[in-house]
């Protein structure tokens, strides 16, 4: 029973990593590497501000606006610079490993004995591994909202178009390099976010915790997309938390068949894969479906 | 008479400069644009049309030369900020609209055409009945798909809401770039006939190039023909009222007839 709790707990944070990733991979429809190097920023910064006296609170506000700043840099590189997408985030990813050694000044750092969210009188008094869900339901909750309240604004439906069209979008007076550098920002934000969630979680921070964040992030999205199909763009948001979920539990149920932990970056790639690759295998298969039973009779 | 609202000055544009391929792809070209003209552009492939429009539109630098807006010099404004006064329809439907956003939504985008974006709401359903009023004048059936991803719609349904989304915010000049040509006979002759509708009744100042020698002497009010960057003839309403197709065919060699 705790294990399937502590999977929810972990769906849940893991859903902000998610929603952020989102925001590019989806909305603006290019892939952003950077988020590799901003989880393990976010959680780096938490960790070592909180190790220094910081409030909880407080580091882990500060820990989003740092992956900000990291996002708008790659945003800066990819529109001003001219450097392709994927090479800017590898650029900001890399810079990162480097700024978050800085920051914690060594590999890694715990957090033991010291104040976290998850420590305060309601968390605790709840049974183990409810403290990591309700937390993790708080804030994704929350940043649900305000993107569903954002993306409903006229800035918000700028930003969908800069995606989904950035020719039409320019023509209407839309500064499609304003919207990118934005977008990419505030996702590398949610997703520090998530990484100092995580670090409080887990009680350490690492700076080689961010190996495999974008398949993880990116497996939610496309769990959420395979198991819901057809959605509009509010609940598209809600699917990625759920996907993030149940990505949980398949790690687990594999987990179970005498996997261990560092098989895990090998799991979730082979899982992300598999899923990735539902969608054009329904679709050969509906044309097989066709080409056995024939034109159908008018 | 009064005074021109748009003005080209000497325009040029030099592609491959100091090399031997150095060409003028547009090549000092003046045009005064006056409020109400509805221009057909005219010009085989490579003429300097698209050019032209993409200078206008600011995609494109000038060599050298001026573009002056009610006598002002807007020779450096930026696409972004020239949106205010312009708008423009491309030739393909795709270029024209989200395809995964709604017939609504691509129009609620199009109303605030060239202004600033702020996190205010953006009020869809209070501007749902506008947008069905707008919608049904185009006589294709969009009214009845505005909550239809645009990307669903027909090739003409497309084009038709590109049209709308450039004038919902009145332009104070409108370039249309072949705007029907990737349609099929039927569909291109209904648009353009919604087309010249509401750019009469609007009075809209406008640009239009096409390949139909037809249509060129059909719509519009004046008519320019380019050639190798410029432009060789500027016929005036009375002028272009007496041209025959026949005439016209003298100009060119590759046009539709």
């Amino acid at each position: 029973m705790s294990i399937i709790v502590s999977a929810i707990g972990q769906g849940l944070t893991w859903g902000v990593v998610g929603i952020g990733l989102f925001l590019t991979f989806r909305i603006l429809d290019f892939p952003d590497m950077t988020v590799e190097g901003t989880f393990p920023m976010g959680a780096a910064t938490c960790v070592a501000m909180i190790y220094r006296g910081f409030s909880p609170l407080v580091a882990t506000i500060i820990a989003m606006l740092v992956g900000m700043i990291a996002g708008l840099v790659t945003g800066v590189l990819y529109t001003k610079g001219k450097i392709p997408v994927l090479l800017a985030g590898i650029l900001v990813m890399t810079a990162a490993y480097s700024v978050n050694f800085r920051i914690m000044n060594r590999a890694n750092l715990t957090l033991f004995n010291m104040p976290t969210l998850l420590k305060n009188h309601f968390l605790e008094s709840l049974p183990p591994y409810f403290d990591s869900v309700v937390l993790g339901l708080v804030v994704v909750t929350i940043v649900t909202l305000l993107l569903i309240y954002f993306l409903q604004t006229h800035l918000g439906q700028a930003f969908i178009a800069t995606g989904d069209n950035p020719t039409m979008a320019r023509s209407l007076g839309i500064s499609t390099d304003t919207m990118q550098i934005m977008g990419l920002s505030v996702s590398n934000g949610l997703i520090a976010l998530g990484g100092g969630l995580v670090a409080q979680e887990n009680g350490f921070a690492d700076v080689n915790m961010g190996i495999g964040v974008i398949v993880v992030a990116l497996a939610s999205i496309i769990i959420g997309e395979v198991v819901f199909g057809d959605l509009t763009m509010n609940e598209r948001l809600v699917a990625v938390t759920i996907g993030s979920v149940l990505y949980r539990f398949v790690i687990l149920l594999v987990l179970q068949l005498g996997f261990n932990a560092n098989d895990l970056n090998l799991l979730s790639a082979i899982l992300l894969s598999i899923f990735m690759m539902i969608p054009a295998f329904e679709k050969r298969f509906r044309i097989r479906h066709t080409l056995s039973k024939g034109v159908d009779k008018p | 008479m009064t005074e021109p609202i748009f003005q080209l000055k000497n325009c040029t544009v030099t592609v491959n400069q100091g090399t031997p391929e150095q060409i003028n792809i547009l090549d000092d070209v003046n045009l005064d644009i006056f409020a109400g003209d509805f221009i057909t552009v005219l010009g085989s492939n490579g003429a300097g049309k698209s050019t032209l429009f993409n200078v206008i539109g600011g995609d494109l630098p000038l060599s050298s030369g001026k573009i002056l807006l009610h006598g002002k010099d807007i020779t450096h404004m930026s696409v972004a900020r020239r949106t205010k006064f312009l708008s423009r329809v491309f030739q393909d439907p795709k270029m024209g609209t989200a395809p995964r956003m709604t017939v609504a939504e691509n129009l609620l985008l199009s109303l605030k055409r060239g202004e600033s974006r702020g996190l205010a709401p953006r009020h869809l359903k209070q501007n749902m009945g506008k947008f069905k009023q707008i919608t049904s004048t185009m006589e294709n059936g969009l009214e009845d798909r505005l909550n239809t991803a645009t990307g669903k719609l027909s090739g003409g349904q497309r084009q038709a809401l590109s049209f709308l989304m450039a004038t919902i915010k009145r332009p104070e000049i409108l370039l249309l770039d072949e705007h029907t040509a990737a349609l099929d006979p039927q569909t291109s002759q209904q648009l353009m006939t919604a087309t010249n509708n509401k750019i009469k009744q609007e009075k809209l100042t406008c640009l239009m190039i096409t390949h139909h020698l037809d249509d060129a002497l059909e719509y519009g009010n004046r008519l320019i023909v380019m050639d190798s960057g410029k432009i060789t003839s500027d016929f005036s309403n009375e002028e272009k009222q007496k041209l025959t197709k026949k005439q016209m065919l003298n100009f060119f060699t590759d046009i539709d007839g």
